[in-house]
């Protein structure tokens, strides 16, 4: 084989190889890494109760999920929509998958059951939240993708067409989650009826744009061919069961009737074989990617760019979507700055504020305590001049009670002498 | 066919006062066979349950005729109402001379919306208005010969085979409806469950029913006599019947009978093996029908009409002049 080479670096050509290299073994490796890892899947069962969504599960997965030890949720009665998770490890020819199957018992029960699609949106989103959350860590190693990869709703068998419940589940939940349609107990309608069945819930699907999962389109003709074929049986329509009856000497799974027995593994009794093949032997890895590229990543987009937006006029919202995370952060950058300046300059006019405050109050307490003062001292020169006059008054009464004394030191005096003077003279007698 | 009992003039073995002759009062009984013919009697029933149960399919079977809406015209994938609506198709049928006006009522939209608070009311509401109807011509001054019966006579509540229990709605409604209709749950499209999970979901059924205090028709309390009581304990015993619906024959073994293909075999209708339709047609219509309508005259209307005369200070007689203008 010869090697075709042109100048051009841009193109990209086919090349035929010389020898033997060895990259044909990359499938080889990748799978091999897959093995060790182990595969994650996980499957929601929405429908009203007794529509042998516990049984249908058993019967996917060949084990009992739900046994008389641990009855399904459907043999408890709910008031309200309860969302439930049951994890279930499930090994064969060395690959291992941790199946998760999320049931919502209570689903369409109630007599009214206004927003019963609620608790199921919130459980899906929150998952979603888990793994956005877990990616954008800065620490990754162990990612879990507990995300649920596939909604698996059940239609009841009224030959009619939908309920209203059933279009208001599937318009509200078909951008969140890969949605498909389930016909239960199918072996209630004859297979005129399932026909007829299946084209209005087709028709009707159609008119409300209910977006169901869609497989892909392969290269492989042979391929195609098939998926074609199971795109003219959507919706299917399924039997449950995990009893083994014999029939003709052959062991099969189905249901014992008094006028025969429906098989569930035969392609004309039900579409359950389709539905597993399909489920589980062929699109599980496209369902697991549709969910991460197309469902996460709406949930993604609508999240991250609500929170860059926070505050933001809704209409504004609209065109600020379009523009690079970089230059948003840019345009956060700025508008924060914006947001420091201002909120300084008003500070700076608080601060100012409170001073002149504060100098007004010192001055008044001021000028209250030089009042005080002066009072005070008018107060004690007052007392002071009491306390003088109390001095004269008691000074010149001292200086009156002196001269009385003198005075009568005097006539003391005085009298002595006269004494004096008479005992002379008496004496002298 | 009548035995006339000859007595040739000594005792009777039956007691009571020896006959000296042949009078012919047991021909009383041809008298009324010959008028009833003649006049021919009304018969209403009403239908309840969701969309897409069998309801009108079933009453094709048992009548067996085309006698619901939906063979009237209606095309098949008709849109559910947004609000329950009633609406009422008659029929005359005849059978060995006997002409019987078929009525029956319809309940399309009962339980299909996402909230089906209070979707037992028009239906309640159409059941008193017919009791009302009976009522007033009961009243008036100068009656008419035969007063048109349109009350309901029996209404038949379809469950839905889910396996596990009854429904709140069904609950609901029964236990609203059935002081003033005589109400039959059966279980529809009974052709979902093997043998044991019908007599599974059976039982369950008649305890919830019992737990929730709901009598459906035969009521326990209007037996008449021990005779009534076990036949009636009888039928009680077997109810909710498990019935299927089909108004297509197949060949099966030589015969030709009503049922349901599939691709595992066909469903015979009137198999008491693979359903008990033939039971709840046996007890509708070739025992019990003359009853239902008793019970409904007797015991329902009556409780209607005690009910309204005794508010209000009763109902006044209307003169003929006034009931000339609500008869139009």
């Amino acid at each position: 084989a010869l090697i075709q080479c042109k100048t051009s670096t841009l193109n990209w050509q086919q090349r035929n190889l010389e020898g033997y290299v060895g990259f044909a073994n990359l499938p080889n490796q990748v799978y091999r890494k897959s093995v060790k890892r182990g595969f994650e899947f996980t499957l929601m069962v929405v429908g009203e109760s007794g529509l042998g969504k516990s049984t249908l599960i058993n019967s996917l997965f060949l084990t009992d999920l739900y046994s008389k030890d641990y009855p399904g949720p459907s043999q408890r009665i709910k008031k309200t929509v309860q969302v439930e998770q049951s994890k279930v490890l499930v090994k064969e020819g060395g690959v291992q998958l941790t199946l998760t199957i999320v049931d919502t018992p209570g689903f369409g029960d109630a007599v009214d059951n206004s927003n019963c699609w609620q608790p199921v949106i919130n459980y899906i989103d929150s998952k979603c939240e888990d793994f956005l959350n877990a990616e954008s860590r800065v620490n990754r190693r162990s990612m879990p993708d507990n995300r649920v990869h596939c909604c698996l709703y059940f239609i009841a068998p009224s030959g009619h067409g939908l309920k209203p419940l059933d279009i208001e589940f599937m318009k509200r939940l078909h951008d969140k989650v890969n949605v498909i349609p389930l016909i239960a107990k199918a072996d209630t309608l004859t297979p005129e009826e399932c026909q007829l069945f299946k084209k209005q819930i087709m028709k009707e699907i159609q008119e409300h744009k209910i977006k169901i999962y869609e497989f892909p389109d392969t290269e492989d003709d042979e391929d195609n061919k098939l998926i074609r074929k199971i795109k003219e049986k959507m919706p299917l329509a399924v039997v449950g069961s995990n009893v083994v009856i014999e029939v003709n000497g052959k062991k099969v799974r189905g249901r014992q009737y008094p006028w025969g027995v429906a098989e569930v593994e035969n392609g004309e009794h039900c579409d359950f074989t389709v539905l597993r093949n399909m489920l589980i032997r062929t699109h599980m890895q496209d369902l697991k990617d549709v969910t991460n590229n197309v469902h996460y990543e709406n949930y993604r987009s609508k999240k991250l760019a609500a929170v860059t937006c926070n505050g933001v006029d809704a209409s504004k919202t609209k065109g600020q979507l379009t523009k690079s995370p970089l230059a948003q952060m840019e345009e956060e950058r700025r508008d924060h700055v914006m947001k420091m300046k201002k909120m300084e300059a008003e500070m700076e006019q608080v601060f100012e504020m409170k001073v002149k405050e504060k100098k007004q109050k010192l001055k008044d307490s001021e000028a209250e305590l030089e009042r005080r003062h002066e009072q005070m001292k008018r107060n004690l020169e007052a007392q002071y001049k009491e306390l003088e006059e109390k001095r004269r008054v008691f000074e010149e009464e001292k200086v009156n009670w002196e001269a009385q004394q003198r005075i009568l030191e005097q006539q003391k005096l005085d009298a002595s002498k006269t004494m004096e003077k008479n005992k002379k003279k008496g004496k002298i007698f | 066919d009548i035995c006339l009992i000859r007595s040739s003039g000594t005792h009777s073995s039956t007691g009571g006062s020896t006959l000296l002759g042949y009078i012919g009062i047991d021909t009383i009984i041809e008298q009324m066979r010959k008028k009833t013919m003649k006049t021919g009697f009304d018969f209403n029933i009403m239908v309840v349950g969701h969309s897409g149960l069998g309801k009108s399919t079933l009453v094709n079977t048992l009548f067996k005729s085309q006698v619901s809406r939906r063979s009237a015209g209606w095309a098949r994938d008709e849109k559910i109402p947004k609000t329950v609506e009633i609406k009422s198709v008659s029929h005359v049928i005849e059978e060995g001379g006997v002409k019987m006006k078929l009525t029956l009522v319809d309940t399309p939209g009962f339980g299909d919306q996402i909230n089906n608070d209070n979707c037992w009311e028009p239906i309640s509401k159409f059941i008193n208005e017919q009791y009302e109807k009976f009522l007033k011509e009961e009243v008036n001054i100068t009656r008419k010969k035969r007063i048109p019966d349109t009350r309901v006579h029996c209404c038949l509540y379809f469950i839905s085979p889910t396996g596990h229990s009854l429904r709140q709605l069904d609950i609901e409604f029964m236990k609203r409806l059935s002081h003033s209709v005589n109400i039959i749950p059966i279980i529809a499209k009974a052709d979902t469950m093997t043998t044991e999970e019908r007599q599974e979901f059976k039982q369950r059924v008649r305890k919830e029913l019992e737990m929730s205090g709901i009598e459906f028709y035969p009521q326990k309390e209007f037996d008449d006599d021990m005779e009534d009581k076990s036949d009636n304990d009888k039928i009680r015993e077997a109810m909710p019947f498990a019935v299927v619906g089909s108004d297509k024959e197949y060949q099966v073994n030589g015969k030709r009978v009503l049922g349901r293909k599939t691709a595992w075999g066909v469903v015979e209708v009137e198999n008491p093996n693979h359903c008990e339709f033939a039971q709840l047609r046996d007890f509708l219509i070739r025992s019990h029908l003359q009853d239902l309508k008793e019970v409904t005259h007797n015991i329902h209307y009556e409780t209607y009409r005690a009910k309204r005369l005794n508010e209000n200070g009763g109902l006044h007689p209307i003169s003929s002049s006034d009931t000339q203008e609500s008869n139009l």
